[in-house]
C-alpha cells in the first residue's frame, strides 16, 4: 500500500472535525469506504470522494445506508480496511448489519455523526442520544467498542485507534462523533507516519488444511484470512461452528454468543481510555464525553477558581464500560455528575457501576444544542449546597 | 374524452395548493413543476413526501405552503404511507364511515428517494396497485444535502461525491431509468413531465389522476444551485433538454408509448451542457459519448412508440 506517501504532511493543519476523520481514515490505512449523504456527515465522504482517486482508494456512494453498511464489509472480506459513515436515521438503518458485522467478526468501522433525533430531528444540530443505541442497538447479545472524540484533532487520533480495534478485536467499532464536533473548525496536528501507530490485519499463515475461519488458536479471536487467499470461507449470520458452517445447536449458540461477548467484554482494561483530573478528595466529580466534555471542563474550572474542589472525567472510550475505573471514582469524591446531550443514558451505566456509593445526578437536554456550562456549574453548587 | 380537452393559461386552475411564501433557491424548476402538480390535482389530495428539497423548504412554518393534508415519513418510505393511505381511505368509503367521493392520494420525492433509497418501496406500491400516483421530482442529484450524486445524476456531471478530477471525471454511470423501470411493472399509466411545458404537464397530470390503479411520474426539475446555470434560464433549460432528447417527453398507457414534443432532428448536446457548471469539464469526446447514448436511447424510443401502436 502506499501509505506513507499518502497521507497528509506532518504538522499543523487547520480542519474540521469530519476532515480529520477522513484524514485519520487514510492514516490508518482505510482505503474503501461506502456510504451514503446524510447531514452533517456528508464532508466525511465528499472529502475521500476527493482524496481517494488520488490514492488508490475507493469511495462508492451507495443507494441507501442498509447497502452502505453491508458493502465495505465485502470488501473487508476481500481483504481491504474499510468503513461506513452515517448520521441519526442512517445509524438506525444499519443496525443490522452490525450485527452481522459482530456475528462474522469483521473488522469494521462504523462513524455516528450524531445528530438530534428522534427520527428525523434535527439534522443540523448535535446530540448524544446514539449511544445506547450504539450498544444494544442490533438484536442479539454480543460485544461493539465505542469512542467519542471531543475535538477535531481526536476525529483524527481516535479514529485510527478505531481502525485498531476492529483488527485486534474483529468487532464493529463504532466512532460516536456529533454535529458540533464534526463541524467545529481547529488545529490538527497530524504526526509523522512512524509516529502513528497502525494495527496491520492479522492474516492466517496456516495452510489451508489447517485453517478454520473461527477457529480460535491464542487468545479469543481467531485469526484472518481473505477471499480468494486459498482458505476455504464460510460466513454466515446464522449461528456457525468454527469453519462457518451453520450449527442449529445451542451448544454452539452457547459457546460462540459467549466468546463473541466475551472477546471485547473480557478485555474492558486494555481497550477502555478515559482521562481524569483533580477526582482525588474532589467533592463533585463531573462526568462527560465528546463535545460535552470539553463544556464540563469549562465548568470544573469556573467553580475550582470559586474554590469549590471538583474533579472531571472524560470517557474516551464509551463501550465497553469501564465499570471498576468508575467504581473507583466515586470512592474518591462525593457526588458525581454525568454531564450528556441527551434525556439520560450513560448516567444509567455510571449509577449502575457505582453502585449507590455515591449520589449520581444528571445534567442534560434534549439534543439540538451544546449544554452551557453555566447549567453544569449551577448543578455542581445545588449538589454541594 | 381526451380529444376534447382544451388548455390554455386561462383554462387552468387559478387556485394553487403548494402556495407562495416558500423557501425554494431562486429559479427552483423542481417547485414549479410540484405547484402545477398539485395545481392539476385540486383540494381533494392527500400527498406523502418523501425527506427532500420539497420537503424542506414547503414545511417549516411560517414558510408553509402546503394547502392539503400533508404527511413527511422519512427519506425511503413515502409511496408506502400512500400505500397505508389508500387503502384507508378505501376501507372506510366501503364501510360507509367515509362518503364516497375521489380523493387523490400523491407520494414524491427526489431522484434519490425515487432511484436510490426508495426504489424498493416505490416498486411494491405499484405491484400492489394502489390507486395513488408516484411523482418524482428530478434534479439528478442529492441537492438537499450538499449536491451528492445519485443514480439519477447525468454520465460524467460533477458533484460532491462524484468530483471531476484529473483522475476521475465526474459521474461513472449512466443515468438509471426509473421511468422505464416502473413501466416494466405493467401500471396503467406512466409518464415524464417537464414544467417548460405546463399544458402537457397538468394533462398528464390529470389523467393520471383520472385513472384507476397506480401511475408513476417523472418530473424534470432543473436545479441552479446544484447544476450551476443562471436561475432565470430554467425553463429554457427544460425546452433545451426536451429539444436535445436527453430528457424526452412521452407516456406509456396501458404499455402503449406515445411521445410528446417529437423533435424531427435532435438539437446538439451541447446546446444543454454548455449552460451548467456540472458539465463544464466536459471534453468533445466526452460530449459525443453522450450525444451518441441520447441518440441511441431516443431513436429506441421512437421505435418503442411504433412497435406498441394501436393496430400494430
Amino acid at each position: 500500500m502506499l501509505r506513507g506517501e499518502t497521507v497528509l504532511r506532518s504538522g499543523k493543519h487547520f480542519m474540521d472535525g469530519n476532515e480529520a476523520c477522513a484524514e485519520g481514515a487514510i492514516a490508518a490505512g482505510c482505503r474503501f469506504v461506502s456510504g451514503y449523504p446524510i447531514t452533517p456527515s456528508t464532508e466525511i465522504v465528499e472529502h475521500l470522494s476527493r482524496r481517494f482517486p488520488e490514492i488508490g482508494g475507493m469511495f462508492l456512494q451507495m443507494e441507501d445506508e442498509l447497502s452502505a453498511s453491508i458493502c465495505f464489509q465485502g470488501a473487508v472480506w476481500a481483504g481491504v480496511k474499510g468503513m461506513t459513515v452515517t448520521s441519526g436515521p442512517g445509524f438506525s438503518l444499519m443496525m443490522e448489519h452490525i450485527g452481522f458485522a459482530a456475528m462474522t467478526e469483521t473488522p469494521s468501522v462504523f462513524v455516528n455523526v450524531q445528530r438530534a433525533g428522534p427520527s428525523t430531528g434535527l439534522p443540523t444540530a448535535p446530540a448524544q442520544q446514539d449511544v445506547m443505541q450504539a450498544r444494544w442497538g442490533s438484536h442479539g447479545d454480543y460485544g461493539i467498542i465505542a469512542l467519542s472524540p471531543a475535538s477535531p484533532q481526536e476525529c483524527h487520533d481516535l479514529i485510527i485507534t478505531c481502525f485498531n480495534y476492529a483488527e485486534t478485536y474483529r468487532c464493529p467499532v463504532l466512532f460516536m462523533m456529533d454535529e458540533t464536533v464534526g463541524h467545529m473548525h481547529g488545529k490538527v496536528t497530524i504526526p509523522s507516519m512512524e509516529d502513528i501507530h497502525v494495527v496491520e490485519r492479522r492474516i492466517s499463515t496456516r495452510s489451508p488444511s489447517d485453517y478454520a475461519p473461527f477457529r480460535v488458536v491464542e487468545g479469543d479471536v481467531p485469526e484472518m484470512t481473505r477471499a480468494g487467499a486459498g482458505h476455504r470461507i464460510h460466513m454466515t449470520g446464522l449461528t456457525h461452528d468454527e469453519r462457518g458452517y451453520p450449527d442449529m445447536t445451542t451448544a454452539a449458540q452457547e459457546s460462540l454468543v459467549r466468546r463473541l461477548c466475551g472477546k471485547v467484554n473480557n478485555h474492558v482494561k486494555e481497550i477502555s481510555m478515559m482521562e481524569s483530573r483533580h477526582v482525588e478528595g474532589s467533592d463533585v466529580v463531573v462526568i462527560s464525553y465528546g463535545i460535552s466534555a470539553q463544556i464540563a471542563g469549562h465548568a470544573v474550572d469556573a467553580v475550582r477558581a470559586a474554590g469549590i474542589r471538583a474533579g472531571q472525567v472524560r470517557l474516551i472510550s464509551l463501550w465497553p464500560f469501564d465499570d471498576e475505573a468508575i467504581r473507583n471514582i466515586a470512592r474518591s469524591t462525593r457526588h458525581i455528575i454525568v454531564l450528556e446531550m441527551n434525556l439520560g443514558q450513560m448516567v444509567r451505566e455510571v449509577e449502575r457501576a457505582v453502585r449507590g456509593i455515591v449520589p449520581v445526578h444528571a445534567v442534560g437536554n434534549a439534543g439540538g444544542r451544546v449544554i452551557a456550562p453555566d447549567c453544569v456549574v449551577e448543578k455542581i453548587r445545588e449538589v454541594l449546597r | 374524452m381526451e380529444k376534447l380537452n382544451v388548455f390554455a393559461s386561462r383554462l387552468l386552475p387559478k387556485e394553487d395548493f403548494v402556495c407562495a411564501g416558500h423557501r425554494a433557491c431562486q429559479g427552483c424548476a423542481e417547485v414549479l413543476a410540484m405547484r402545477l402538480v398539485h395545481k392539476a390535482l385540486g383540494r381533494n389530495t392527500i400527498a406523502a413526501s418523501a425527506t427532500g428539497c420539497m420537503e424542506i423548504i414547503s414545511s417549516p412554518y411560517p414558510e408553509t405552503a402546503w394547502a392539503i393534508p400533508w404527511i413527511h415519513v422519512a427519506f425511503e418510505n413515502s409511496a408506502s404511507v400512500a400505500s397505508g393511505i389508500e387503502s384507508a381511505l378505501k376501507a372506510l368509503m366501503r364501510k360507509g364511515r367515509l362518503p364516497k367521493r375521489k380523493i387523490n392520494v400523491i407520494a414524491y420525492g427526489g431522484d434519490g428517494a425515487t432511484a436510490d433509497i426508495g426504489l424498493q418501496w416505490i416498486s411494491g406500491a405499484m405491484e400492489r396497485g394502489h390507486n395513488m400516483i408516484y411523482v418524482c421530482y428530478d434534479n439528478e442529484a442529492y441537492m438537499n444535502t450538499g449536491i451528492q450524486r445519485s443514480s439519477s445524476t447525468p454520465l460524467h456531471a460533477s458533484t460532491t461525491t462524484s468530483p471531476a478530477g484529473k483522475v476521475v471525471p465526474g459521474q461513472q454511470t449512466w443515468k438509471k431509468n426509473v421511468v422505464e423501470i416502473m413501466a416494466a411493472h405493467s401500471i396503467p399509466y406512466v409518464a415524464t413531465i417537464n414544467p417548460s411545458y405546463p399544458f402537457d404537464l397538468v394533462r398528464k397530470v390529470q389523467k393520471a389522476a383520472a385513472i384507476e390503479g397506480p401511475a408513476y411520474l417523472h418530473a424534470y426539475s432543473c436545479c441552479p444551485t446544484g447544476w450551476g446555470s443562471r436561475p432565470e434560464i430554467g425553463i429554457q433549460l427544460g425546452r433545451l433538454a426536451v429539444e436535445t432528447g436527453i430528457f424526452p417527453l412521452y407516456e406509456v398507457e396501458n404499455g402503449q408509448y406515445r411521445v410528446q414534443e417529437k423533435q424531427e432532428t435532435l438539437r446538439p448536446l451541447k446546446d444543454y451542457l454548455k449552460t451548467q457548471r456540472r458539465f463544464r469539464h466536459f471534453s468533445e469526446a466526452m460530449i459525443a459519448q453522450s450525444e451518441q447514448r441520447v441518440k441511441k436511447e431516443y431513436e429506441l424510443l421512437l421505435k418503442k412508440e411504433q412497435m406498441t401502436k394501436e393496430g400494430v
